[in-house]
């Protein structure tokens, strides 16, 4: 009797296939991980809070696009939307990084990954990539949003959607990047150093938030060298300050003078510091 | 055919702890106990063996590769099971050991095929689609051993495959290592502090104590030398003991029991004629097989 219901025992089938090589583990690691930045292929619970940020974003920008294509009223434009969005992109990543790094930990996961052809830079590179893709993605996609609504109501033809395009959107979209990159690192470093989820968001809020009042007591000290620099004790006034230096002295309420090169190399060691330190980190780990 | 060979391999520690000392040793193809106290210095040779961590002194070879320089190469052909709890508990089984199938190289539609065969092979079907969290510690060691067979290797290292399981789960579990050492043709090493364990599916042994290598051989090279009959006899035990040493047979006394040496078919004979002649009530006579534990131990009481 053969039945199309029975399942047929036929032993253990020997894997004939092609066997990838790093590249190829660090993209699936690379894609898991943006999935689960989203909290794709996760519970429900996983994808309350990512999803939230990612309404609140959208939001914020159709009624920014709505308001410039009705009432030609710029409530800002796409380097004030990511500061606007800042408390967000420091909630997301506050919660994302330890779904990225200590959940690993928690878990015990490590040495299944390190027993497989991955070393640690892959696991950090990967990890790191996918962090700054979600939270430019945040960013960005919002960012694109408001490019698509203005350039369908702007008068003035191609040009002024191309000037838009390239003057205003690619500027933008580069400094949202800037954005990715400094949070990213800097709270998968601080999610790196516990297993607990709780305690590692806390130390990413903390760490960006504590920083904010050291700005504010340096920039009312009398001394006009030390109000330029002030801006540098926290990574929210870094970005500001990165900003004014790379367009020429914008108007953001923070004086950087012509120390704003000292932001961008600060910003810079920054990140590679992060990044230094991780990848120390996970030598030591993954060697169990 | 070799497939780990080790030249007096030595691992040190920072501070100068010594996990393994000297150890030389070749292992055939099969299913490979390797049984040690704990800190035997058991977990250090799996972790060198995937090129985790580098060897002091010594060199060791696995399918003729160096996990140090070829480590990829190695790891592609090899499974590992690891000790402690490895399974995050909000995903289901099959998608994480689809995901660990995709880190060790294979494509994604072949890392689904071959992450719900093995977890068929493994004997979890419908429940590999419910969260890892919600199974039995007998559950998540299927999923474990799920994990280090999915990208097909030619050798699994098992590190305490047994560990938290009732009896009847440490049973089904072995019965599963065998199957795969024997049916499915991949070699195995099985870490265990239970000796009694291992031995009932392995081919052969390896003890190491305190790093350093207590010996090395098959299975049945370790028994096959010490199968001994024993005789019990209601009365004049002491007669049979003479005249069975009159035949030439070294026996020796153990409580009431006589054991002699197995060493031809012919001896049970000769010991059956022995008490028929004598006209004693015989009350038993069977076949005895060494337990490769109490090799150990008198070779242990020797030592001292």
């Amino acid at each position: 009797m053969s039945d199309a219901g029975v399942i047929h025992d036929i032993g253990y089938q020997r894997y004939e296939g092609p066997r990838l090589g790093r590249a190829a583990v660090f993209g699936a690691l690379y894609q898991h991980g943006l999935r689960a930045s989203f909290g794709l292929g996760r519970s429900i619970k996983a994808k309350i809070f990512p999803w939230l940020v990612v309404g609140i974003v959208l939001l914020v920008a159709v009624i920014n696009a709505a308001a410039r294509a009705q009432f030609d009223v710029i409530l800002f434009d796409y380097f004030e939307f990511d500061d606007t969005m800042s408390w967000l992109i420091i909630f997301f990543v506050a919660i994302v990084a330890p779904e990225l790094m200590s959940r690993d930990m928690r878990a015990g996961v490590l040495p299944l990954y390190f027993s497989r052809p991955l070393r640690a830079s892959d696991y950090v590179g990967a990890k790191v990539a996918s962090l700054i893709t979600a939270v430019f993605l945040l960013l960005g996609v919002p960012q694109f949003i408001m490019f698509l609504t203005a350039a369908f109501t702007l008068d003035g033809g191609i040009s002024k959607v191309w000037e838009e395009f390239y003057g205003a959107l690619l500027p933008g979209w580069a400094y949202s990047l800037l954005w990715a990159v400094l949070f990213a690192s800097i709270s998968l470093l601080v999610a790196s150093l516990t297993g607990k989820r709780a305690f590692a968001a806390g130390g990413i809020v903390a760490f960006f938030l504590m920083t904010a009042p050291v700005v504010a007591v340096l920039t009312i000290l009398p001394s006009e060298t030390a109000q330029d620099l002030a801006g540098l004790a926290s990574p929210m006034s870094l970005i500001s300050g990165v900003q004014i230096w790379l367009r020429d002295g914008v108007d953001l309420g923070l004086d950087v003078g012509r120390f704003g090169p000292i932001y961008g190399i600060e910003a810079f060691c920054l990140v590679a510091a992060a990044l230094l330190l991780l990848l120390a980190r996970y030598r030591k780990v993954a060697a169990l | 055919m070799t497939i780990i060979a080790t030249q007096s391999l030595t691992k040190t520690y920072g501070g100068g702890v010594t996990a393994l000392g000297d150890l030389t040793v070749d292992v055939e193809a099969g299913v490979i106990g390797l049984v040690g106290a704990n800190g035997a210095g058991k977990s250090t040779f799996i972790k060198i063996m995937l090129g985790l961590i580098a060897p002091t002194s010594g060199s060791v070879r696995v399918f003729d590769l160096d996990p140090v320089v070829q480590t990829d190469q190695v790891r592609a052909r090899v499974g590992y099971m690891p000790e402690n709890d490895c399974l995050p508990p909000d995903v289901s089984a099959a998608e994480f050991v689809t995901h660990l199938g995709r880190l060790s190289g294979l494509p994604k539609t072949a890392a689904r095929e071959r992450a719900s065969e093995t977890l068929r092979h493994v004997g979890l079907y419908e429940e590999r689609y419910r969260q890892i969290g919600g199974y039995s510690t007998g559950m998540k060691q299927r999923v474990k051993l799920a994990q280090a067979l999915v990208h097909d290797p030619d050798l699994l290292l098992l590190d305490e495959p047994t560990n938290g399981l009732d009896p009847a789960g440490r049973d089904a579990m072995l019965a599963l290592v065998h199957r795969i050492g024997t049916e499915f043709g991949i070699s195995v090493v099985v870490c265990s502090h239970l000796l009694g364990e291992v031995e009932r599916i392995c081919d052969s042994l390896i003890a190491i104590e305190a790093g350093r290598l207590l010996r090395a051989d098959r299975i049945s090279a370790m028994t096959a030398a010490s199968d001994v009959l024993a005789v019990e006899v209601s009365e004049g035990t002491d007669e049979l003991f003479d005249a069975l040493t009159r035949l030439q047979l070294t026996v020796t006394r153990e409580g009431r029991q006589l054991l002699v040496p197995l060493e031809s078919e012919s001896s049970y004979d000769e010991i059956l004629r022995a008490v028929a002649e004598l006209d004693l009530p015989l009350h038993r006579l069977d076949q005895r097989r060494h337990r490769v534990a109490e090799l150990f131990t008198t070779k242990e009481t020797a030592d001292v």
